[in-house]
């Protein structure tokens, strides 16, 4: 339902007047929460760049700031056309900003992402194993700060609809994984191995769901202060696939 | 063969009356109307299927939809009648195979305010398909060639009125109710005379200068008061009355534009068959400012209430309470909460909810259960007459509510505000059986996620239903255990229904853009 209702947000939306220090406001108390106080990023992407991705044009952005992108990002059909007109421009004007200029060296960085044994579990531009997440573009998504904690502590921030789950069958061995995917009757599981393993909730003993675990190990204490900020250059410049 | 299946050879191709939509219990394997019966049971007398052997059912036959399926199909002398939005088709009950398709255009400038695009399903009468359209026709087809016999305008779809509902035919009539009730219309419930399509009456859920309940709106806000109706109702064809729910009042989100109670709206009406006149109104939430349509299909049974034997008809609300009411006065009998809520103390003596102030919606927001969606909302309960419960299928899930300014401008969503996801707190569902007269849960069964599907209850002593993420199963009626699941690769926003196939019973339901027939 609320899509449609969108779509009539949206049509409105090019006639309605814009408004910077409306959109500042509903920024800094709707979007800063993971976009950052002045769109610096942290959950979410940093918004003070002149080019974003995946809103080349005004349009394109209003389009995403009604609609959200699914499941991170949630759509804001409740502003007003002219609510949403008044955020595109505040957010256009995070652009002008100078963007923030990050410590550290991306160059030894990456051999850091290397030595450290990252590419086990993640994938850059191709290379890797896809048991974590692909980080090809993971400095597109997610701010240096953001970047920085879940190196630190993984399970700190775990990303939305994340879940790392321990089941003991009634019969077979006890597994550890990553949830794929979940109905109300099965639920599927990558473990570290990258093997995917299906069950039916009803032939499981246990099923745990461990809140606040990640597979990832913590790297605090495992850096110094010095390779953390070269790690995390390196990890902040991967905006576009090579 | 089954002994109904000997009567099917019988009336293959006849024609279905008025009289055996009545007494559809007779032939349960056919399901000639919405809810399968006038009474909005959603329920089949077949005894086929049991706990016992549910596990042995498989995919029949499969039909591919030509977008999102919400159909609740009629069945009707080996034949299968569906709908998806402006269009209809006969399949061979047997293969699944098209008899005939109709459709019929949507004008370029059609546009859906506040609802997907979708049809419910039909209704037949004699030998005629009924079909609801987007663009707000009624349309009368025969049900063995497909051809349009007559169309009738129902309202102007330019303006923000649509139809997605299954009509509701009963003796000689045919009746509809609106979509639109984001864009600023004044809902109405309509009948039309089956063989000609000339409208016999109209029932305004929005009463007009002069007529009681208008002094519930102020100025000139009931003129863009919302109260939709489109949901198919129920039937008690004893006294020819007519259980039809309203939706919101528009503005949805912002009242400021309309103190009072805003009669009719989130209410349900009992009308009279013949004329449209209001017997009795009962009003669920008064003032609504979350968008909680009374929208659902209201379930009329009878149940001893403290020693006396008693007519009800009962509504699960999408305000998370349960309601039975009185079916011939509307008093309110009995009520309590089914989901998480927590915008009303409970109900008073009388059944009015007892609002916790500081609930409404906001400038900054505010977080209240259920969400906009409601607790459950369009999509069918079920009732059983052997275990006495009412099934239904149950969103827990919160929202925050914002408010904001609105204007009436004609054609776009007039709407003052909106909801948003609220972060950090846990959604889910489930099915719940609920003692019919009292609301009192006896069972549930828990889902991943907040369900889109209707339930179906049967003579067997199952319960059907689906999830979001695609399962259609089968519960035991009487304790909610899982005796069968089937993954269908479609989420399901459908209503099931429950027939016979030469003498064998099947279910189907709709999942993504496919129907699926199941049988043994």
């Amino acid at each position: 339902m609320w899509r449609c209702l969108l779509l009539a947000a949206i049509a409105a939306a090019a006639q309605a007047q814009s408004d910077p220090a409306v959109g500042r406001k509903i920024f800094e108390s709707q979007c800063a929460l993971c976009h950052g106080q002045t769109g610096g990023g942290g959950r979410g992407p940093a918004l003070n760049r002149p080019k974003l991705p995946r809103a080349p044009d005004d349009a394109a952005l209003r389009t995403i700031i009604s609609e959200g992108i699914p499941p991170d990002m949630p759509a804001s059909w409740q502003l007003h056309p002219s609510e949403v007109m008044g955020l595109a421009v505040y957010v256009r004007s995070l652009g002008a900003l100078t963007p923030e200029v990050l410590p550290g060296d991306p160059t030894r960085g990456a051999r850091l992402y290397e030595s450290k044994g990252c590419p086990a579990c993640h994938i850059v531009s191709g290379k890797g194993t896809g048991f974590g997440p692909e980080l090809s573009t993971v400095g597109a998504r997610r701010s240096a700060a953001y970047l920085k904690q879940t190196v630190l502590s993984p399970a700190a921030n775990l990303p939305e609809g994340f879940q790392y789950v321990a089941v003991t069958p009634a019969s077979g061995p006890a597994t550890r994984g990553i949830r794929v995917n979940e109905d109300s009757f099965t639920i599927q599981l990558k473990d570290s191995a990258g093997r995917f393993h299906s069950f039916r909730k009803s032939e499981l003993r246990e099923l745990h769901r461990l809140e606040k675990e990640s597979p990832m190990p913590a790297y605090a204490g495992q850096l110094s202060p010095a390779e953390l900020d070269d790690l995390v250059s390196y990890l902040a410049g991967l905006k576009e696939k090579s | 063969m089954k002994w109904w299946a000997a009567l099917l050879t019988v009336s293959a191709f006849g024609q279905v009356p008025f009289d055996r939509i009545v007494n559809s219990a007779k032939e349960p394997e056919n399901w000639l109307t919405y809810s399968g019966t006038y009474l909005g049971h959603r329920y089949s007398p077949l005894t086929e299927l049991t706990p016992a052997n549910v596990s042995t059912l498989r995919v029949k036959w499969a039909y591919q939809m030509d977008s999102r399926a919400q159909v609740s199909p009629i069945v009707a002398d080996g034949v299968m009648y569906v709908t998806g939005p402006n269009s209809a088709a006969a399949l061979d009950l047997r293969t699944g195979r098209p008899l005939w398709k109709w459709s019929r255009p949507l004008p370029k400038d059609y546009q859906s305010i506040g609802f997907g695009r979708v049809n419910r399903g039909p209704a037949i009468l004699d030998n005629t398909i009924f079909v609801a359209t987007l663009d707000c026709y009624l349309v009368a087809l025969d049900a063995q060639s497909g051809v349009e016999r007559w169309s009738s305008k129902v309202e102007d779809y330019k303006v923000g009125y649509s139809m997605t509902l299954a009509p509701l035919a009963i003796r000689g009539k045919v009746l509809v109710g609106v979509s639109g009730g984001e864009a600023g219309i004044r809902g109405f419930v309509d009948a039309y005379d089956a063989r000609t399509g000339a409208r016999a009456w109209r029932f305004y859920t929005i009463p007009g200068p002069g007529e009681a309940g208008h002094n519930s709106w102020s100025e000139e806000s009931w003129k863009t008061g919302g109260g939709s109706t489109w949901v198919t109702g129920s039937y008690d064809p004893e006294t020819n009355t007519v259980y039809w729910g309203v939706g919101n009042p528009g503005p949805d989100w912002n009242p400021d534009s309309r103190p009072g109670d805003n009669l009719y709206t989130c209410s349900l009406l009992a009308l009279d068959g013949d004329t449209g006149k209001l017997k009795w109104h009962f009003q669920f939430t008064p003032h609504d400012s979350h968008d909680w349509d009374s929208a659902h299909v209201p379930i009329l049974f009878e149940a001893d209430v403290r020693g006396t034997h008693r007519k009800l008809v009962a509504v699960a609300n999408r305000n998370a309470f349960y309601y039975a009411l009185d079916r011939a006065t509307g008093e309110f009998v009995a009520g309590r909460p089914y989901a998480k809520q927590t915008w009303a103390k409970g109900l008073d003596d009388r059944g009015r909810p007892i609002v916790i102030p500081g609930t409404e919606p906001s400038e900054q927001g505010t977080l209240v259960w259920p969400n906009l969606n409601g607790a459950t909302v369009w999509f069918s309960p079920a009732y059983s007459p052997k275990t006495d419960l009412l099934y239904v299928a149950v969103r827990e899930i919160a929202s925050i509510y914002f408010k904001r300014h609105a204007e009436y401008q004609p054609a776009t969503f007039f709407a003052g505000g909106g909801e948003a996801s609220a972060p950090g707190t846990p959604v889910s569902g489930a099915i719940r059986a609920l003692d019919a007269a009292t609301g009192q849960m006896r069972w549930e069964f828990p889902l991943n996620s907040a369900p889109w599907a209707g339930v179906l209850a049967t003579g067997g002593g199952l319960v059907f239903s689906g999830s979001d993420e695609g399962n259609f199963f089968a519960l035991d009626a009487k304790t909610g255990k899982p005796l069968w699941d089937f993954q269908t690769g479609g989420r399901i926003a459908a209503n099931p229904i429950s027939f016979g196939i030469d003498g064998s019973q099947c279910v189907a339901v709709a999942a993504g853009t496919v129907l699926y027939v199941f049988g043994r």
